[in-house]
């Protein structure tokens, strides 16, 4: 079985964000950087699944060099080799266009994503894809097995789950509890450093959304306290002042 | 411009995010000169869709195929595309869910849509056709401009307020083209929670953390949800310890959340879980630790013991 699991490279979920150049760019400068928690989910079930059935797994980044190290730390957990598509990616048709074209070069059986990127929070590569490549794609999927080629998986709905049954090839958007996340041991650390990290060049796209700028929400005002003595006070206000009940 | 909206129906009846995406797309189309079309698939009742009129839709198409009652991102987009040629739409409106996006996307991706997932305002059509999204989980906003033809956006709740009106649309049989690719998963099974309120339906939750001790006392935090007609969430610790179902679970690696009020109790307010709660109108923490973060982004705070404050205020609501 070959497995590719696409990864982006996003700042730690307790960065603090803001923007340079206009407000048309992250400041990247002093921001930790880490594999995005959705797609780490994705990179765990894989090598799992990897290591039951044999077979390849493959991570895939479109990204600047920036995103190496996060690539090499999906090298240490268990990827055998890695594709870095060379761009700054400008919007999410970009990055689809850009997995769509290796996974045609390539033909894998299952191509495994994070729900949703933490950086633009769309939740919809996995679907871009999915029709780029003629095949299904399913998210947030919280559970997956496969066998004889066939995937048996959960998908969490509004309000609960659903199981479902369907054939290889298929896209898959994961989340928890699908696996545990997996952290590099040494042994992994050292091999990764010799795991073939391919670069290639992006393919050219039509541009159909252009970045106009960024910008941070308005500062919150204080926080209005009310003694637990006069917790009823509390639905007045909700009431009269907030106006939300 | 015409506008066509993808609606969400729960047993036939249009939910409240779909109802602002009708509301959405009335305003787009409004400012734009053009007309708004409501796509209802699966099972749903006419008067109950007609409904849509209310909210500024002039027309319903509902593909009743049986087939259909059951989530299905493939045959729902090839139904949303044959709809946006049928009513000569050039956008596009569906709330923001998974069921939205995976159907925003393959679609968007068949009409060589510009697309965006998570818009928080209106656009901006005044010479050309931008519109503000959530991005960074909350802690930013980008402006895009959607260039191609047709566009595609995903609302965020709370991205328009809703003003229902009397009016009633017209409900149309539509029966789009369905290929054996449309048909790729089967569904063998699902667990639902019979008639809880959804959250990201909810107007309001309330939610509960690590805080409340244990699965055994929530009652008090479910009782006040009942009196407020409110879903009930909890932080990702409390699904973890399986004290409360994994679909309740708010945060940044769980759903996302943006009600007109949002009640936590005892819940610290880690950035992951704000992460998951930052688009809430009306924040309210009850803590016992004054110094517990969830209160620098909150809009009113109680410093007190849940099990003292959460019967209070159910009290309060039910004396009106
Ligand atoms: C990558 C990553 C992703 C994460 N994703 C999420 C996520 O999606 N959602 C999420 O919620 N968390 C998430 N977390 C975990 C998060 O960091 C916190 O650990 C978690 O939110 C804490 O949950 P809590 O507030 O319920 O518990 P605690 O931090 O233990 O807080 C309990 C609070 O209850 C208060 N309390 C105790 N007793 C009472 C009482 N009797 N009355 C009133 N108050 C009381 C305490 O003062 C305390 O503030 C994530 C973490 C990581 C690393
Ligand atoms: N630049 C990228 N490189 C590789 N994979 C990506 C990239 N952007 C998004 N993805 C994948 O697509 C998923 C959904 O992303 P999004 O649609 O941006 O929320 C992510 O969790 C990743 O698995």
């Amino acid at each position: 079985m070959k497995i590719l699991v696409c990864i982006t490279n996003v700042p730690d979920t307790t960065a603090r964000i803001s923007f340079t150049d206009g407000d048309t760019k992250l400041n990247k400068a002093g921001v930790q950087y880490i594999i995005g928690p959705y797609d780490d989910y994705a990179l765990a079930r894989g090598v799992e699944l990897k290591e039951q059935s044999g077979g390849m797994l493959t991570v895939l980044n479109v990204g600047p060099a920036d995103s190496e190290p996060q690539i090499r730390k999906a090298l240490a957990i268990g990827a055998d080799d890695a594709i870095r598509v060379d761009a700054e990616p400008v919007d999410s048709f970009f990055v689809a266009e850009q997995i769509a074209h290796v996974a045609r070069q390539n033909g894998y059986d299952l191509i495994l994503m994070g729900r949703e990127s933490i950086d633009f929070n769309s939740g919809i590569v996995h679907g871009l894809v999915g029709e780029l490549l003629g095949i299904p794609s399913f998210s947030p999927v919280m559970k997956l097995d496969i066998e004889g080629g066939k995937a048996r998986f959960a998908r969490e709905i509004d309000g609960g789950k659903e199981y479902l049954e369907a054939d290889l090839p298929l896209i898959l958007g994961c989340q928890e509890p699908i696996a545990e996340w997996k952290i590099p041991n040494m042994r992994g650390i050292m091999t990764a450093r010799t795991k073939p990290l391919q670069v290639v060049e992006p393919v050219p796209t039509e541009e159909l959304t252009v970045l106009q700028k960024y910008e941070l929400p308005p500062a919150k005002g204080a926080c209005r306290m009310i003694p637990a003595e006069e917790a009823e006070t509390l639905i007045r206000l909700l009431k009269t002042e907030a106006k939300v009940l | 411009m015409s506008v066509l909206v993808f609606l969400e129906t729960d047993k036939g009846i249009i939910k409240k995010t779909s109802q602002e995406a009708i509301a959405y797309g009335a305003a787009v189309a409004s400012a734009t000169g053009g007309t708004v079309t409501a796509l209802a698939l699966g099972e749903g009742d006419a008067s109950e869709l007609a409904k849509a009129g209310r909210f500024g839709a002039a027309k319903v198409l509902h593909a009743a195929d049986p087939r259909l009652n059951q989530e299905n991102s493939l045959a729902y987009a090839s139904a949303l595309v044959q709809a946006v040629g049928a009513t000569g739409s050039t956008v596009v409106i569906l709330a923001k869910s998974g069921i939205g996006d995976a159907v925003a996307a393959r679609a968007a991706a068949r009409l060589k849509a510009a697309i965006v997932s998570g818009a928080t305002e209106l656009p901006d059509t005044a010479g050309g056709f931008s519109v503000k999204r959530s991005i960074y989980t909350g802690k930013a906003f980008a402006t895009v401009e959607m260039k191609a033809p047709v566009k595609i956006i995903a609302i965020r709740k709370n991205a328009v307020d809703v003003q229902a009106e009397e009016g009633s649309a017209a409900v149309e049989v539509f029966n789009p083209v369905f290929g054996d690719n449309d048909f790729k998963a089967t569904v063998t099974g699902s667990e639902k929670a019979g008639t809880q309120l959804s959250l990201t339906d909810a107007d309001i939750i309330v939610s509960g953390g690590r805080g409340m001790k244990g699965p055994e006392n929530w009652q008090p935090l479910i009782d006040l949800a009942q009196a407020l007609g409110a879903a009930t969430g909890c932080s990702k610790p409390v699904s973890d310890l399986d004290w409360r179902p994994h679909h309740e679970h708010i945060g940044q690696t769980g759903i996302k959340v943006a009600p007109n009020l949002y009640i936590a109790c005892g819940i610290s307010g880690a950035i992951q879980h704000l992460a998951g709660v930052n688009g809430s109108k009306c924040i309210v923490v009850i803590n016992k630790d004054p110094e517990a973060p969830f209160f620098k982004a909150a809009d009113y705070g109680i410093v007190g013991d849940v099990f003292d404050v959460l019967p209070r205020l159910t009290k309060a609501i039910k004396e009106g």
